[in-house]
């Protein structure tokens, strides 16, 4: 017991040096390169996360998020534009970028859901290139011109700041979600779904509801990090917010870290993203940050295929076993062993995983 | 006494292959029912039917008096039916307890608890609850470790256990002794016997006669989807249609008197 909320405290302490050095990170930092960096991470980071409490929990495989994120940052930005708002105000709008996703999150549900494992896979993409080719000829979407942010009021100098509190307070929302579900009646059922869907519904399991219940919460947080993205980058083309990199990179953050995790999600984004921008910027070849995803996902693929925070876990648990056999008989020789000492460790129920 | 579950001209075809051909079978309220035939008679394709992971071509099932022909399987676990598969299905990589939770879904909300879905998953009453059946099918224990980490047996247990989460009015077990040990095979005919006499309705699929035989007040032939022969153990194990079902026509070999 006492081991056990000791464990709890660790975490809860982790948790908030984290968030004390999140906030206070551009107050301290203040090369506007990085902090675009970090603005991109924590996009990242919701998104992630948003993908991952669908995906993860449910086994449902979907590469076909950016459909959210396109149709949030299209919404926030045609609203902008018809309600002629300007400065901070917009980002009061990022919520109906996510009520407009949520509500495109419905019929593709139905849609794609009926279907299983790599049928499911490929219906979701084949969905995400009906948006992006519905934005490209769309007359209201601006066609090829997509839509531009009217002007800014801030200086430069701190320009990034409020996206980035504001992509925070995403980030943090995404993962309070993820946790909240996690441990919630609505997560078993989902993850019941993921480990024997019929199995599930023979016991009273209305997946259906459950699965497009995950997916419609899921196209909310990724419409409003949609919004904030288009905010950010000052534009919405078809090809960079319906943007099949996008759906790519989210899932391969999603495995790097552990999917169906709650912190691998987060961990995947925080690594890969930053990488991604670094990239980016240092080889004027464009690709190599496009071929080293892919180089990353065979990786991960080959070596890591539950991610870095269950293989990790997995790799304390054996190691602390074999110190405690070590130890026992050099303790006392004639001592039997503890009782329950063949339940595993991952007995503790509801805990982060 | 009353019949609690019946098919009634039920037929189901997979492309050529037909799997039942108009069976049609009752079960008493209160009884321990068996349903046995060669491989291929359509015994699991019957449970398939009745607890909707098929959709009949024609006929009817009825749950106490009531129509749930094509009736979706959480429905029809709603209206009373629990069902064990003939390859375990639990859910690997939660744990026994949370197995048990996620079968008691559809019981809280019934009682109108946790109406938020956000509410931790299983109150102190089902997971109380969880526990008793737990240590009924005698895998306690293992309550916080991965129903992964299960044996075959165990992992048998712990499908009975949930499916009584519900307080199912009949539970149909596919082939519960196939596949465990002997000792085991007592445990679960015993815990079937108690579950029986506290008013639980069974339906069985086995092929250890004993089994059936010893624990079942009546027994359905099925042989080519088709209901052929039904009545007490006694009666069923001399029939010669019974005889015909596993070991070939009798017609073949006219010649060669039997028994």
């Amino acid at each position: 017991m006492s081991r056990l909320s000791r464990s709890t405290l660790i975490r809860l302490g982790g948790l908030a040096v984290l968030l004390v050095i999140a906030a206070i990170f551009p107050l301290v930092i203040t090369n506007a390169l990085y902090t675009q960096f970090a603005v991109d991470t924590l996009i990242f980071v919701a998104a992630v996360t948003a993908w991952n409490l669908f995906s993860g929990f449910s086994g449902y495989i979907s590469l076909g998020h950016a459909v959210f994120f396109g149709v949030g940052a299209y919404t926030v930005g045609l609203l902008t534009i018809h309600w002629k708002v300007i400065g901070g105000t917009i980002f009061a709008l990022l919520p109906l970028g996510g009520l407009a996703a949520a509500v495109v999150a419905v019929p593709f549900g139905l849609i794609a859901l009926r279907v299983r494992r790599h049928t499911f896979v490929v219906i979701t993409i084949a969905i995400f290139f009906i948006f992006q080719l519905m934005a490209y000829n769309f007359s209201f979407t601006g066609g090829n011109q997509g839509i531009s942010t009217p002007f800014f009021l801030w200086t430069a100098a701190s320009y990034n700041n409020p996206f980035y509190y504001v992509g925070l307070i995403l980030a943090v929302g995404s993962v309070t979600a993820a946790w909240l579900i996690r441990n919630s009646r609505f997560g078993l059922q989902l993850l019941a779904i993921r480990d024997d869907e019929d199995r599930a519904r023979g016991l009273g399991v209305r997946t259906m509801r459950v699965k497009l219940s995950a997916f419609v919460i899921s196209g909310f947080i990724t419409g409003m990090v949609g919004g904030l993205w288009w905010f950010f980058i000052g534009q919405a083309l078809p090809e960079t917010v319906f943007d099949p990199n996008f759906d790519l990179s989210v899932a391969l953050m999603g495995f790097l870290g552990g999917f169906g995790t709650l912190a691998g999600p987060v961990l995947g984004a925080l690594v890969l993203e930053p990488l991604q921008q670094w990239e980016a910027i240092t080889f004027t070849n464009g690709y190599v940050a496009e071929i080293s995803l892919g180089a990353i996902f065979l990786l991960v693929i080959l070596f890591l295929p539950r991610g870095v925070i269950p293989t990790g876990k997995e790799l304390l648990t054996r190691w602390q076993a074999m110190r405690e056999r070590r130890r026992r008989p050099a303790a006392d020789g004639t001592a039997p062993p503890a009782s329950g000492a063949t339940v595993p460790s991952s007995a503790q129920t509801g805990g982060v995983r | 006494m009353t019949v609690l579950l019946r098919t009634e001209g039920v037929s189901k075809a997979f492309g050529g292959v037909q799997a039942l051909d108009q069976a049609s079978i009752d079960v008493d309220e209160g009884s321990i029912a068996g349903l046995i035939g060669p491989n291929g008679s359509g015994k699991t394709t019957l449970f398939n039917v009745i607890t909707g992971y098929e959709r009949v071509d024609s006929g009817h099932v009825y749950l106490g008096g009531k129509e749930i022909t094509n009736t979706a399987p959480e429905k029809v676990f709603a209206a009373g039916i629990g069902r064990t598969f003939q390859l375990t299905r639990v859910f690997s990589r939660l744990t026994v307890m949370e197995n048990m939770i996620v079968a008691a879904q559809h019981h809280e909300r019934g009682q109108g608890r946790l109406r938020n879905p956000l509410a931790r998953a299983g109150g102190p009453a089902t997971r109380r609850r969880a526990m008793e059946l737990l240590e009924f099918t005698t895998i306690a224990k293992y309550a916080g470790a991965l129903a992964e980490t299960l044996s075959y047996g165990q992992r048998k247990l712990l499908e009975l256990a949930y499916v009584l989460m519900a307080s199912p009015s009949i539970v149909l077990l596919d082939e519960p002794a196939g596949g465990v040990n002997p000792t085991l095979i007592t445990m679960i005919a015993d815990r079937i016997r108690q579950l029986n006499e506290q008013g639980t309705t069974f339906l069985i699929v086995e092929h250890n006669m004993d089994f059936v035989m010893g624990l079942c007040d009546k027994v359905t032939v099925l042989d080519y989807g088709t209901a052929v022969v039904s009545g007490p153990p006694s009666v069923v194990r001399t029939d010669p249609k019974v005889l015909d079902a596993y070991l070939g026509t009798a017609e073949d070999d006219d010649d060669i008197p039997v028994g």
